[in-house]
């Protein structure tokens, strides 16, 4: 059974596999219906927007259907069932389940107790890699991913998306720069395994010493809650804001991408430049998520 | 159970069925029994020294455990805190094995994750689950690494 947990299970041909999928569905080079007898459950137990309805989405264009669980308070969890038991019923009823959780490891323990396929669709502060995939196949839509040099600009300590990212140009020969605040730098373990993988890891202390050297900006929500206070939050936030004064000079392919939602990181004057590019890779998500819902079920 | 002999020499009195686990790092006797589960309320019969003079290692610790064999899982899980511990098990005061430990891969149920957003310290019905690597002690869950001070995250 193929379930779709973590980025560290992928090669890189697998990988490519996907997104080369994600691409013949973004083409409609696809017989319409493919999943018509079909039925997913999307178990989302931490609020989303983007992730929950581009399943729904993915799944509804290639002819399947969905039933789904929004909130711990509407369902059995509030009794006290496991996750496991509720995993091993919801199994009887589908053919795949989609799982967002707020605990790290939920969808490794699903997997174990599913007897059908499990997605990933994010586990707390850990993995999230449909979100991954759709951001290789944004960067792959405008260049080869071998060798760029891509930023990652935030919360780099406990952004699932920037950890899940990193891990997958490691397979592709990226140079990695990362620009974080203060007590929001990459934790030195996982900078330490994008090394190992053989990964050129670069630190800056700002973005201009950096943004033009780069291909791909990537940029990830400073989330308000890491700091003790409002001031002291808006006073890092401003410092790390991208504004189109910031794009002077920058390479002429470079694009900016983020995984949205945004809390004030990017201007909004910078969505009219030609480098904005994160609502285009939010729809990335249904071709992305199409890809990964065939292949579980197909 | 320990005691000198009037020669200097280091007496340690035999036990007649049981384990015998020797060359233990020096400090480490009290951990090796948290992580082989034994504790106060178990009813093992121990004995227990620590800070021996050894000539191979300077210092070291030994514990007994009489009429109890250990497995060979759980004589690995020692390997993670005293790589270089001997098992001896006892039968009518003979060694009939004498065995090193070996690192495992994988340890069950013997750590806890110290990540508390893991899913492993919550209510579900799985055991803790680590790699063991040479950096370390990596969560197979939430991938969280441990890096040393496995002792304190003994359960």
């Amino acid at each position: 059974m193929y379930h779709i947990i973590s980025i560290r299970d992928f090669e890189r041909s697998e990988l490519d596999y996907l997104l080369d999928r994600a691409q013949e569905f973004d083409t409609g080079t696809y017989r319409p219906g493919m999943l018509d007898d079909k039925l997913v459950a999307l178990l989302f137990f931490e609020p989303s927007t983007r992730t929950r309805m581009s399943f729904a989405t993915a799944m509804a264009r290639l002819g399947g259907k969905s039933i789904s669980v929004d909130s711990v308070e509407a369902s059995s969890i509030v009794k006290g069932e496991t996750l496991a038991d509720t995993i091993r019923v919801i199994s009887s009823y589908v053919d795949a389940i989609v799982l967002r959780h707020p605990k790290e490891g939920a969808a490794r323990l699903a997997s174990e107790f599913a007897t059908v396929p499990v997605i990933n669709a994010g586990d707390g502060a850990g993995q999230h890699p449909s979100q991954t995939l759709l951001d290789l196949y944004t960067i792959r839509q405008s260049m080869p991913v071998d060798g760029i040099d891509v930023g990652l600009l935030g919360d780099l300590r406990y952004g699932r998306t920037a950890h899940s990212l990193a891990l997958a140009l490691s397979l592709y020969g990226v140079t990695l720069h990362t620009i974080a605040p203060g007590g929001l730098e990459m934790p030195a373990n996982i900078a330490l395994e994008l090394r190992e993988r053989g990964m050129e890891v670069v630190e800056h202390e700002n973005v201009e010493e950096a943004i033009r050297e780069l291909d791909v900006l990537y940029v990830t929500r400073i989330q308000r809650e890491r700091f003790p206070d409002s001031a002291s939050y808006y006073n890092v936030a401003s410092s790390y804001r991208i504004t189109t004064d910031l794009l002077d000079g920058v390479k002429e392919r470079l694009m900016i991408l983020h995984p949205l939602p945004r809390a004030g990181e990017i201007d909004p004057a910078v969505d009219r430049t030609p480098y904005a590019r994160y609502f285009e890779q939010a729809r990335n998500g249904v071709p992305i998520r199409m890809a990964l819902l065939h292949e579980v079920m197909k | 159970m320990t005691r000198k002999d009037p020669s200097g020499g280091l007496l340690v009195s035999p036990i007649k069925n049981g384990t015998v686990i020797d060359h233990i790092t020096a400090g480490e006797a009290l951990n090796v029994l948290r992580i082989l589960g034994i504790t106060g309320s178990t009813r093992e019969c121990l004995s227990i020294a620590t800070n021996v003079e050894s000539k191979r290692m300077g210092k070291k610790d030994i514990v007994k455990i009489e009429n109890r064999e250990l497995r060979t899982e759980e004589v690995d899980r020692i390997a993670l805190l005293a790589p270089q511990a001997k098992i001896n098990i006892i039968r009518d005061y003979k060694v009939v094995e004498k065995k090193g430990v070996e690192i495992p891969e994988v340890i069950r149920g013997v750590v806890r994750c110290p990540n508390p957003g893991c899913i492993t310290n919550t209510n579900e019905p799985v055991a803790s689950t680590f790699e063991v690597l040479d950096k370390g002690l990596h969560c197979l869950y939430c991938d969280w690494l441990i890096k040393d001070d496995i002792a304190n995250h003994i359960i």
